[in-house]
């Protein structure tokens, strides 16, 4: 394959391709929906039930 | 799940671990009687020791019933074992680094004609692997079972699997760390393994990725906490990698050199993706894992934008993957390579300081706790640490400033600034939360020599990292320097005479940063021996005296 | 509307094939590339398959660790190809599996070392570096001197270098062994036969004792041959299949 070929084609599939991506998981991640799932999520570690260690 | 069927899952747990050993002792007696070098005739009867022991803690574990010990929610003893094998390997890996050091620094008195042995060479992978690897990949592993346990809910899945990836992993450490004394070494720094410790290593590694997968089906909680998504990656990314850089030939299967599939520049690129990878999936993405648990909760506070965290996550991985070409520059390898390299390196900016500022800013509102915890501390200074070298990461990757730093101790530099401002501190944070967790005490035996270690460590840090700097940009600019004449100014010996004073400033460095840990097993031994009544974490409170004589 | 990102948050497998694709994309696109792109490896006239007892010699380079220590990389900036010589190419390490072109410079360069210094330069430098130049921190490796040349595989390392589609011939196959002991034995009765299949090379006893072949010949053999094989005569570097 020549160089060109490669080059043209990562300058412009390759790239939107990449844009499109990276929009994807922007989007998700400030959705303000999402909102209440992070929040849940970030006190998951602090659950100090989660640490109860009986069985 | 009831206890018989329990129980019928256990034995064949138990026997196709058997399996394992059994096959893998079979080649090594093999491989010993048919030795076609003495190195690997060592390699051999070391594994067959090793798995001999492997099969009678199988035996005794079975025999005894303790494999099928369920009293507790959670599997912590293995963490327990990683632990103690997380500061085991750490101080001998800081050693051997503290021993090459005075090596360069006093080559009259560090080397001995007669020890091809202990030579700069051989120590020198051993040093690195130690480190990376063996105290690395045990926090890992260790930290990973601990945390997935908990964000799930769940008790880590595979009855004895945990502990056959334990002792795996602990097995592939002795293997490489005596081949590495013996010369045996494929010649790519950081993949030193040979090519059937390599597969040993897929063998293990694969259990572990199993092991993690099986705790996160078996979770209570839909969402997957972000800590475990930088595991996974680094799980993951780990395998792929590990298996494409080694691919090779071996000359017999019964000695231990073999060849690389690639050569020269595809070679070369394959390593330095595999290289630089390395640092962003071993001691980056997993160790982000660790920050992203342990900060919130040696804080007590949510990880200060759980948003920022899936943009940091996706954002990290997919970039790291392409700034391996950067150890390349103005090489033999194309430029499109290199460019492509440093323009993704300078990127990698981004998430990295979106990452670091998601980590230090979690502790917004109870700054004063940094005065006060000598452990959260020490976790938010890794986090300022790896801001530091993420930041000077980019500029190295720079062409105009690599043709100055590249091949220099500058390098050296920057890689301990990561290695012991981050992955270091961020290791300790970890296992100093863990002691007291896990052995059920109150708090740490001491928190004035958490003081101690805290401070002999920044020291040691501060004195490596300027030397190193000081002497690799010196270096550089020594090798390009011209006289009035036209003719280069300094003959290649005269920098290295340079160098003597920066070599024993950095001796001394890490003469502290060891000295440090000492301080800490001392700190974690007595914490986890302290006849002070056990138990103190509001949820990890017994209600009998059962759960504490099961530990 | 975004909930398929849910996915990847509550399916561990999805989470993981996310992961495997966005980890592959970057590896896929700079690795896979210098395998076909043809102008990735120069076309140069000289570079050869290493003799058998060179090939021994770099097997110790590499289980000493030179490689932490010395590069095997000139890059093409004024003081290096002045302190060096002439710049590395891509097709002088095409043999060379693994490459070591390294990432430190504790040392010099050795990419064009071979010939710079005599054979006694060498065995007493490696010997006990501080007696040659005082200010070295390199480890000495007098005990190369004393190991004789285990040359019990050296036909299977040419076999496999042969898999790995470097182009030894046959009869470079079957006579591996005789040819490491030829090349240091330069009054041997093997002697012209060796410098038949390999024109290029030089036959010297390396290491100075003429009563055995050693580890200390097979690395010194080594060494004097690295960046002596192209023609740079012959080199066209403008030329546009070596534009890259």
């Amino acid at each position: 394959m020549p160089y060109e070929a490669a080059t043209h084609f990562a300058q412009t599939w390759g790239l939107a391709l990449l844009t499109a991506l990276f929009l994807a998981a922007l989007f998700y991640a400030v959705w303000p929906a999402n909102g209440a799932t992070f929040n849940r999520a970030a006190h998951a570690p602090l659950d100090r039930e989660a640490d109860d260690d009986q069985a | 799940m009831g206890a018989a069927a329990r129980s019928s899952q256990n034995r064949f747990d138990a026997f196709f671990i058997a399996l394992i050993v059994f096959c893998a002792l079979c080649y090594t007696i093999w491989g010993a009687a048919r030795a076609t070098d003495a190195a690997f005739e060592i390699q051999m009867w070391t594994a067959i020791i090793a798995l001999l022991g492997g099969a009678f803690m199988l035996v005794g574990s079975v025999a005894s019933g303790s494999n099928e010990d369920v009293r507790t929610k959670y599997q912590n003893d293995v963490i327990k074992a990683g632990v103690v094998a997380s500061m085991f390997w750490g101080i001998a890996g800081f050693l051997v680094g503290v021993i090459i050091a005075f090596q360069l620094a006093f080559p009259n008195l560090f080397y001995f004609e007669q020890w091809g042995w202990t030579n700069f060479g051989r120590l020198r992978p051993l040093h690195t692997n130690a480190v990376i690897f063996a105290f690395g990949g045990n926090v890992l592993i260790t930290t990973s079972f601990y945390v997935v346990q908990r964000t799930c809910r769940a008790r880590l899945a595979g009855g004895l699997w945990p502990w056959f990836v334990f002792w795996g992993f602990q097995l592939v450490i002795v293997l490489a760390g005596t081949g590495y004394l013996l010369g045996v070494t494929q010649g790519k720094e950081y993949a030193e393994l040979p090519w059937y410790t390599d597969i040993w290593l897929t063998i293990v590694w694969v259990a572990y990725l199993l092991v993690f997968l099986g705790t996160i089906w078996r979770r209570q909680e839909k969402h997957i906490y972000v800590a475990n998504w930088f595991y996974l990656a680094f799980i993951v990314t780990v395998a792929m990698l590990h298996i494409i850089n080694n691919l090779a030939i071996p000359v017999s299967f019964t000695g231990w050199f073999s060849y690389s599939l690639f050569s020269g520049v595809q070679d070369a690129l394959t390593q330095w993706w595999y290289g630089h990878n390395a640092v962003g999936f071993f001691l980056t993405a997993g160790f982000l894992g660790i920050m992203y648990y342990f900060i919130p909760k040696q804080a007590d506070r949510p990880v200060y934008s759980y948003r920022l965290s899936i943009i940091h996550f996706w954002a990290l991985i997919f970039l790291y993957i392409w700034a391996g070409p950067h150890h390349l520059h103005y090489t033999a390898l194309p430029q499109w390579a290199q460019t492509l390299g440093a323009t993704f390196s300078i990127m990698l900016w981004m998430p990295s300081w979106g990452g670091m500022i998601n980590g230090l800013m979690t502790l917004s509102g109870a700054w004063d706790k940094l005065r006060t915890d000598p452990v959260l501390r020490m976790l938010v200074v890794s986090v300022a640490f790896y801001g530091m070298s993420t930041f000077e990461g980019p500029v190295m990757s720079i062409r105009a400033v690599n043709s100055l730093s590249h091949y220099t101790d500058w390098t050296i530099g920057h890689v301990h600034s990561g290695a012991l401002g981050w992955v270091g501190f961020v290791s300790f944070g970890a296992l100093y939360c863990l002691t007291p967790w896990l052995w059920r005490r109150k708090g740490l035996f001491s928190a004035a020599l958490v003081e101690w270690h805290f401070w002999l460590s920044t020291i040691g840090i501060v004195l490596y990292i300027t030397s190193m700097w000081v002497a690799g940009v010196m270096q550089g600019l020594m090798w390009r320097a011209y006289n009035q004449f036209g003719f280069l100014e300094y003959a290649f010996v005269e920098t290295v005479e340079a160098m003597h004073p920066y070599y024993i400033i950095r001796a001394l460095g890490g003469t502290l940063f060891l000295l440090g840990a000492l301080i800490m097993a001392y700190n974690l031994w007595r914490t986890a021996t302290s006849d002070e009544p056990a138990q103190q974490r509001v949820g990890d409170a017994p209600v009998s005296g059962v759960a504490v004589a099961a530990e | 509307m975004w909930s398929f990102h849910r996915w990847f948050e509550r399916h561990s497998l999805i989470l993981l094939i996310g992961i495997l694709v966005v980890v592959s994309i970057g590896g896929l696109v700079q690795i896979t590339p210098l395998f076909f792109i043809e102008s990735t490896i120069e076309r140069v006239e000289g570079v050869r398959p290493y003799t058998p007892l060179e090939l021994a010699g770099r097997q110790i380079y590499i289980r000493e660790g030179c490689y932490v220590c010395h590069s095997q990389m000139i890059r093409p900036l004024r003081d290096e190809v002045e302190r060096y010589g002439h710049y590395s190419l891509a097709a002088e390490s095409m043999y060379d599996h693994p490459f070591q072109w390294g990432s430190k410079r504790s040392g010099p360069d050795l990419a064009r070392v071979g010939g710079r210094y005599s054979d006694e330069w060498h065995r007493a430098h490696l010997e006990d570096p501080r007696a040659v130049v005082p200010e070295s921190v390199m480890p000495p490796y007098a005990f190369l001197a004393r190991k004789p040349l285990d040359l019990a595989q050296m036909g299977e390392h040419l076999r496999v270098n042969r898999v790995l589609r470097v182009p030894y011939t046959d009869a470079q196959l079957v006579n591996a062994a005789a040819d490491a002991r030829a090349q240091a034995e330069p009054l041997g009765e093997d002697a012209y036969d060796f410098s038949k299949r390999y024109p290029t090379a030089d036959i010297r006893d390396f290491d100075g004792d003429p009563r055995r072949v050693t580890e200390m010949d097979a690395l010194i053999a080594y060494l004097q041959m690295l960046g002596t094989g192209v023609d740079f005569e012959a080199f066209q570097a403008e030329a546009p299949d070596n534009q890259r």
